[in-house]
């Protein structure tokens, strides 16, 4: 299977014999991305890093994958010291990002940005989270982590939880895992329901998505519950906030029923949706889930550059 | 009863019919016939048919070409075309979507990148479906809310 030159802007690109590839590679990736083992597969590269937008671990995991494998970081995390503040175009930003590096990682706040920014740069453009729209190694790495632990996607009893309708990692989530068959239940406020057009595509991949507010329910049959932060201003007053992520603590007397191996995720940052009581038991997932965004990373940048480990 | 028609028969030219009713100028828009275009244009609307009412665009010596008007299935997917020479109907096309739109339709999310005043990309729409029409845009990979009030 050949990446090489190819971007990586949604996860819809991606068929899932594709999927299970960058996968398996990425878990070749482990111990290079644990420092265990080292290989400069990426040496002589150098990756443009433009974040528009704030972010830690998505931007630490990028330069981390790039660094293990011997290559070198160029960028800003801030977009007030650079051109766009002065008027430039992200098209224009793009084109020199493109003569100065091998590989470009954007992460902005408009929708469809990498998606632009792929089309005026020959290198090849990994998206990084545009606004509300994609994050596909987000996703990718998501998928890894249930791969690895549960030893398979599909056919696992899924709960997603939480901000179903804002949240950006979840849209994605929800077509890759029905991509693969698995069950899927929603669990969110009432005004935070996963939008229609993400069930319809659960349903056009064969999968009819349960959907609830109530969790204690949901999470009797789970293997895996991805939880998401709900945010304090999608809600109109205080009371009804505090309501809402009152009724979603996950915490151990939630978890009495719940199966033994069940994994609780979370693409962090975490406020009060999970109990810090969860971090030390077997269900918390989520630390690991974020180290796999440096082997999944590590994956795409060498596969994209025609890089083999 | 003298049948009378509506807008004149033309000598040579296009003729756009089955436009959904309520649409004209809205296809008008699509081919970029404005005002200033030298061609004679009637438009009808509203007309009666067989199969209900209908829209009906004439332009006059000025043979559209087919594919352009395939743009018009977007709003208006029973539309045909028919090329007249000397009064006859010389060439009979019916619309047909193509698989992509460009610069045609806005995209309905603000904070969509095609809508950046400064970055120097056009509209993009996939065509997702062709019967009932579905697009998506290229570039946030949402639908549009009303496809017709998004006409550039």
């Amino acid at each position: 299977m050949n990446f090489k030159g190819k971007d990586i802007i949604s996860i819809k690109d991606f068929s899932k014999k594709e999927i299970n590839y960058i996968i398996e590679y990425a878990t070749k990736m482990v111990p290079y991305a644990k420092g265990e083992k080292y290989k400069d597969i990426l040496k002589g590269k150098v990756l443009s890093s433009l974040f528009f937008e704030p972010s830690t671990r998505t931007r630490l995991s990028f330069e981390s994958a790039m660094n293990r494998l011997g290559g070198k970081v160029i960028g800003f995390s801030d977009p007030s010291g650079t051109s766009q503040k002065k008027g430039e175009s992200l098209a224009d930003t793009i084109r020199m990002a493109d003569s100065y590096s091998d590989m470009i990682v954007i992460r902005h706040p408009q929708e469809g940005a990498a998606r632009l920014a792929a089309e005026f740069a020959n290198a090849p453009v990994l998206n990084a989270g545009d606004g509300a729209g994609s994050h596909p190694t987000q996703c990718l790495l998501d998928l890894f982590t249930i791969s690895t632990e549960k030893k398979r996607i599909g056919k696992n009893n899924i709960v997603l939880l939480g901000d179903l309708k804002y949240g950006r990692t979840v849209h994605s989530l929800a077509y890759a895992l029905a991509l693969y068959g698995a069950n899927l239940t929603f669990v969110s406020p009432a005004s935070l329901k996963m939008p229609k057009e993400v069930i319809n595509e659960c349903i056009d991949l064969g999968v009819e998505p349960n959907q609830t507010s109530y969790l204690d329910k949901a999470v009797k049959d789970a293997d895996v519950l991805y939880a998401t932060r709900i945010q304090r201003e999608r809600f109109p007053d205080a009371e009804e906030y505090n309501r809402v992520v009152g009724s979603y603590i996950i915490n151990n007397e939630l978890l009495k029923n719940a199966k033994k191996d069940l994994i609780i995720m979370h693409p962090l940052p975490r406020v009060t949706e999970i109990d810090p009581e969860i971090d030390s038991t077997t269900h918390a997932l989520y630390f690991k889930q974020a180290f796999n965004g440096v082997p999944i990373r590590m994956a795409l940048l060498s596969l994209v550059t025609g890089g083999i480990l | 009863m003298k049948k009378e028609l509506k807008i004149p028969l033309i000598k040579n030219g296009s003729v756009i019919d089955h436009i959904t009713p309520g649409n004209a100028v809205k296809v008008l828009r699509i081919l970029r016939i404005s005002g200033s275009s030298s061609s004679v244009v009637s438009v009808a609307m509203n007309v009666r048919s067989k199969l209900g009412k209908k829209d009906i665009v004439k332009v006059e010596n000025r043979e559209l070409d087919p594919h352009e008007v395939d743009k018009i299935a977007l709003i208006a997917p029973k539309a045909t075309i028919n090329i007249i020479r000397e009064y006859k109907v010389a060439e009979k096309h019916k619309v047909k979507l193509p698989d992509e739109i460009i610069g045609i339709v806005k995209c309905s999310n603000p904070t969509c990148i095609s809508n950046a005043q400064r970055e120097p990309v056009k509209s993009r729409f996939k065509v997702i479906n062709k019967d009932p029409t579905e697009i998506i845009c290229y570039y946030c990979e949402r639908e549009p809310d009303d496809i017709a009030e998004r006409i550039i």
